[in-house]
């Protein structure tokens, strides 16, 4: 596997997560930059997700490198029936790096295993999306000063949500406090509490979202409940009313208090927190263009 | 005399030289002998199954004659036979008795349990961690998919 291919969240030490976090701060401050001049980067998106596509290739066009690539498998040779392995092992022979989005779980570290270039997973199904994690921990710093003892609450889709998964996993490093909060269906997987426990780390579970709980916070991690993953619908229908954030829910929260959200959002964070100097989740979106900008130049050992 | 590996009568020819593998459950016994490439050895291979066993009820047995298999190659067996005995024979002697364990990496074997996991959708061979023997728990590195006994999938 190539040093600086990064799958999971977990393939980073907390120094190298600080490193990442405090070299993006230096491309917000100055995004425009030509460190990857001369170099080919290859977007390789056999799902097609237009936000983070944008995001990664502005990244690399902002540091004056060029992209290659296909937004969407159908318009690839995997539709030919070209494993995976050829796609990347071809790739590999044109670009320095490789940032993929896959649809089945396991397809970016397994492409670490047949190239030498750098692999930077952009989600490969419900398992990881660490660039994802890296902005959320940013946004985390930028807004909080500091990323240590921080009380965290987790809302909606803790089960399948997978960057409440990755969060919590980045977290670890920094003694965090978690809420969990979310329906008998979609409680946070065992596991992850196993983790916490482990590390010493404290958290509570619930399942009423309200001002209480709230007032605790300090970074509010909002996720969308999907119907989809409820087998009883009359289920869904009682709860997908009760995890909407609505502005007058934040009256008596903290000053600090900044509310995240991966996004896209539906209805979860009513229009009116919108305007609301807490709501955070558009800048959060922004924080992601510094921060790939950071995990490619990082991976390429330009910075 | 082989006296000493025998107790009452002999269920399965004695072994001059090689290896025997003992207290194989017995519905997991041709898995065993695909897993260890058994079909595809020239060596006289003896393969007793649906025998009486006191500690089993039923259990398998192998014999193969004059091959002497690596830690490795034998520890690919251990999640179907965990408490199999491998006996191994020089001269119609038991010069070593070895136990089975379950290595913290290996190879192929299992399927992965996640149908979206690259290793069920692409020609590759799969892979696991083991994160804890007692109870079973592995790990694919791909999906990274925690897998359970009670859901084990052998390929």
């Amino acid at each position: 596997m190539s040093y600086s291919s990064l799958v999971s969240i977990t393939d980073y030490s907390k120094e190298q997560m600080l490193h990442i976090l405090k070299l993006a701060a230096g491309f917000e401050a100055n995004p425009n930059q030509d460190i990857l001049q001369g170099k080919v980067a290859a977007t390789l998106f056999f799902e097609p997700s237009t936000r983070t596509r944008l995001s990664f290739e502005t990244a690399i066009n902002r540091l004056g490198g060029r992209v290659i690539g296909f937004s969407d498998a159908s318009t690839s040779s995997s539709t030919k029936g070209e494993t995976l392995k050829d796609t990347i092992k071809m790739v590999s022979n044109y670009a320095d790096i490789i940032i993929m989005r896959h649809f089945l779980e396991g397809a970016a570290r397994y492409a670490t295993e047949v190239t030498d270039i750098p692999i930077i997973n952009a989600g490969d199904g419900a398992n990881q999306h660490p660039t994802q994690t890296m902005l959320d921990l940013y946004s985390i710093q930028k807004t909080q000063g500091r990323l240590d003892k921080l009380n965290i609450v987790m809302v909606g889709d803790l089960k399948y949500g997978r960057t409440v998964h990755s969060l919590l996993m980045a977290l670890m490093h920094f003694s965090p406090t978690f809420y969990f909060i979310a329906p008998e269906e979609l409680l946070m997987p065992n596991e992850y509490k196993l983790i916490c426990q482990k590390n010493n780390i404290p958290y509570y579970e619930d399942s009423n979202f309200g001002p209480e709980i709230i007032e605790q916070a300090d970074i509010l991690y909002m996720t969308r409940i999907q119907k989809e993953r409820f087998t009883d619908l009359v289920e869904y229908e009682k709860v997908k009313n009760l995890y909407i954030l609505h502005n007058y829910m934040l009256e008596k929260s903290r000053d600090n208090l900044r509310i995240l959200h991966p996004l896209p959002r539906v209805n979860e964070i009513s229009q009116d927190v919108d305007e609301n100097p807490k709501a955070y989740y558009f800048e959060q979106a922004r924080n992601g263009l510094y921060v790939r900008q950071a995990i490619i130049s990082h991976a390429l050992g330009l910075v | 005399m082989n006296t000493k590996y025998i107790k009452g009568e002999l269920q399965v020819k004695a072994l001059e030289n090689g290896t025997v593998i003992d207290h194989i459950p017995a519905n997991k016994l041709f898995k065993v002998v695909e897993i260890l490439q058994l079909e595809q050895i020239p060596n006289e291979v003896t393969i007793g199954n649906n025998l009486a066993s006191k500690r089993m009820g039923v259990k398998g047995i192998i014999k193969i004659a004059d091959r002497f298999f690596e830690e490795k190659e034998i520890n690919r067996i251990a999640l179907l036979a965990p408490n199999a005995k491998i006996n191994i024979i020089r001269d119609y002697e038991v010069t070593e008795k070895k136990i089975i364990e379950l290595p913290d990496h290996f190879k192929g074997i299992v399927k992965c349990v996640n149908p979206k996991c690259i290793t069920n959708n692409e020609a590759m061979e799969s892979r696991y961690t083991v994160l804890s023997k007692t109870p079973l728990v592995l790990k694919c590195p791909y999906c990274e998919r925690e897998i359970r006994e009670e859901e084990l999938q052998l390929l």
